[in-house]
């Protein structure tokens, strides 16, 4: 582990997922759905190092299909960094010389915490449906979990983006004085009806795969052509009108003219194939089911009976950011958030930033992102 | 787009402003650039604060000083604001670069119990003196832009914001006149003359 091999600089290096298993029978988490559920093993990785007060520490909240390798390498010859690499580092907005950095598999993901696809220990077979539907809300109630077997007595501040912003906003319902302060990037209190009909879509394309067998396909065929379809609505959903002109344009894929048949010509049509195609090597189906399910059901408005209730007993500073361009989770619905926090009097500030990446601009403007969060990590400090 | 240029904008005012808001009240500040009257605001008068701005980077500044801050267009309307919910909601030296002043201030009038408004004095003799002698569009501390690249694109007089307040049932509760010769300005009527900028505490006529 000494290796002090090649990365760059401002990298956390070589890290490794590490495991915690709680909720061990007779002790399951109550959830959400009335349903128990034990016992429950989350995948985390760590950077930085927690301070002797215990005062530093910053969890991040992955997205849909996220994972707790958020920063740094698994191997020495990994190519691939975690997923918010660019922002958490030594000298970056999250920066691991001054914070403790968190990030876990939230429960029902397919990356090492206990979901679908895990064996159910009292059957020895994978879950599969017997899975029982988790929320938001549970996802929460683990990651606090492992807040607690790390020892972190408060949150200085946790981040999380699109999927993860909604798992933002209930940690600051249900554990106000556990977090000093919050930044909910690119989320909503609520999916909007048009963002429940693509994920209808996609699920659709996964149970009508023919290899879905009911969600009992661990050990053959698995459904690649409906979660590739669902990755490629997915994508659609996570560009703009904008971006998708700018990044590939009427061009053709490796060709100037038509060849009057279907095949894939477009660049877009490509692109979209080869995110299918690259999504179903590293996700699995059901999981993919039982994550948009979750989302559609957050709704804190229908929850707590309105978003003004939802907030009252809120204390957390809050950071609320949206991009102009997303359509997904668009800016009207960040600003309900802020207005429903300023109805309650609470500490609030909002920026919509200008770009045109649409829903993923949360993972891609990195420039402003990281002068912004600098500046709100900076004053908590103080 | 009610963009203003921090640095090049004279604040003579700040002083004023604070001087008048009652401590521990709540307080709107409309284009509040980099936070800096807030920050004073919060300090001295203990307020609770809260800004809108529309620029990204005087936000950034907000941030940093721990404010809360909204991004927004004021010309939009402060429809993320409740009715009175605030003591006062200030627009200073902002008024002359909204589109719709009118609606702007019907809005701070319906957030706030009163409202503060402050802005550079286009009856200043200075600037009658410019335009007369010179046949130039003025250039002064208060108005310092070239007429092609200036955001003031609402410019008025005291006495224009008199009459504005009058036929929009809006009662001004207090005038503050600032100025070189502000000592001296004692008559009312002498104010649209001498003062650089207005600066009004008004509410909605009951």
């Amino acid at each position: 582990m000494t290796t002090n091999i090649k990365f760059e600089s401002g990298s956390v290096g070589l890290v490794h997922t590490k495991t915690f298993t709680f909720a061990n029978p007779p002790n399951e988490l109550q959830l959400e759905c009335g349903k128990k559920l034990g016992p429950i093993t989350v995948a985390y990785e760590t950077y930085g190092n927690l301070s002797q007060d215990k005062d530093n520490a910053i969890l991040i909240l992955h997205a849909l299909s996220g994972d707790a390798h958020a920063a740094g390498y698994h191997s020495a010859n990994d190519k691939k960094t975690g997923w918010w690499d660019n922002m958490i580092g030594p000298g970056k907005a999250f920066d691991t010389n001054k914070y403790f950095i968190i990030c876990s598999n939230f429960l029902g993901g397919c990356k090492g915490t206990t979901g679908s696809i895990s064996k159910d220990p009292k059957t020895g077979k994978h879950y599969a449906l017997n899975f029982p539907m988790i929320t938001i809300s549970d996802m929460v109630k683990v990651q606090k979990k492992l807040m607690d077997y790390l020892e972190v007595k408060s949150l200085l501040s946790l981040a999380g983006g699109s999927m993860g912003g909604m798992q933002g906003l209930e940690w600051i319902i249900q554990y106000p004085d556990f977090v000093k302060s919050a930044m909910i990037i690119a989320s909503t209190s609520r999916l909007s009806p048009q963002a429940i009909a693509f994920n209808e879509v996609g699920r659709n394309a996964i149970i009508t795969d023919p290899n879905w067998q009911n969600g009992d396909y661990y050990g053959k065929n698995v459904p690649r052509h409906g979660l590739a379809i669902a990755r490629m609505i997915g994508h659609i959903t996570y560009l703009s009108d904008l971006s998708m002109h700018a990044k590939f344009g009427r061009r053709l894929q490796d060709k100037d003219t038509y060849g009057y048949d279907f095949s894939s010509e477009f660049e877009v049509e490509s692109y979209l194939h080869y995110q299918g195609d690259k999504f179903v090597e590293r996700f699995d189906a059901n999981t993919y089911l039982y994550l948009t399910k979750a989302m559609d059901y957050f709704d804190l408005a229908a929850k707590f009976g309105s978003l003004n209730a939802a907030f009252e007993n809120v204390s957390s500073k809050i950071l609320v950011i949206s991009f102009t361009s997303d359509w997904l989770f668009p800016p009207y619905q960040s600003k309900e958030i802020v207005k429903s926090l300023m109805n309650n009097d609470k500490d609030v500030s909002y920026i919509e930033i200008n770009s045109s990446y649409g829903h993923d601009a949360f993972l891609l403007e990195t420039e402003h992102l990281t002068k912004i969060v600098t500046n709100f990590l900076t004053n908590l400090k103080v | 787009m009610a963009r203003k240029i921090e640095s090049l904008v004279f604040h003579a005012d700040y002083e004023k402003i604070i001087s008048i808001i009652e401590p521990n009240s709540k307080v709107l500040d409309l284009g509040c650039g980099t936070g800096e009257l807030l920050s004073r605001l919060i300090r001295i008068k203990n307020v609770k604060g809260r800004g809108v701005e529309i620029d990204e980077n005087n936000i950034i500044q907000c941030i940093a000083k721990g404010l809360s801050v909204f991004q927004g267009n004021i010309d939009e309307g402060l429809k993320e604001y409740q009715d009175q919910s605030y003591d006062y909601v200030i627009l200073n030296q902002t008024l002359q670069v909204t589109h719709k002043p009118q609606f702007v201030i019907k809005e701070m009038l319906r957030v706030g119990k009163k409202a503060i408004v402050s802005f550079p004095n286009f009856a200043y003799w200075e600037i009658r003196k410019q335009l007369f002698f010179h046949g130039t569009m003025p250039k002064t501390k208060t108005l310092p832009f070239e007429w092609y690249d200036t955001p003031n694109i609402k410019l008025l007089t005291i006495k224009d914001f008199r009459k504005f307040c009058k036929d929009n049932g809006i009662t001004i509760m207090q005038e503050i006149y600032i100025g070189a010769r502000e000592n001296t300005i004692k008559l009312r009527f002498l104010a649209n003359i001498l003062s650089t900028e207005g600066l009004f505490v008004i509410t909605k006529t009951a």
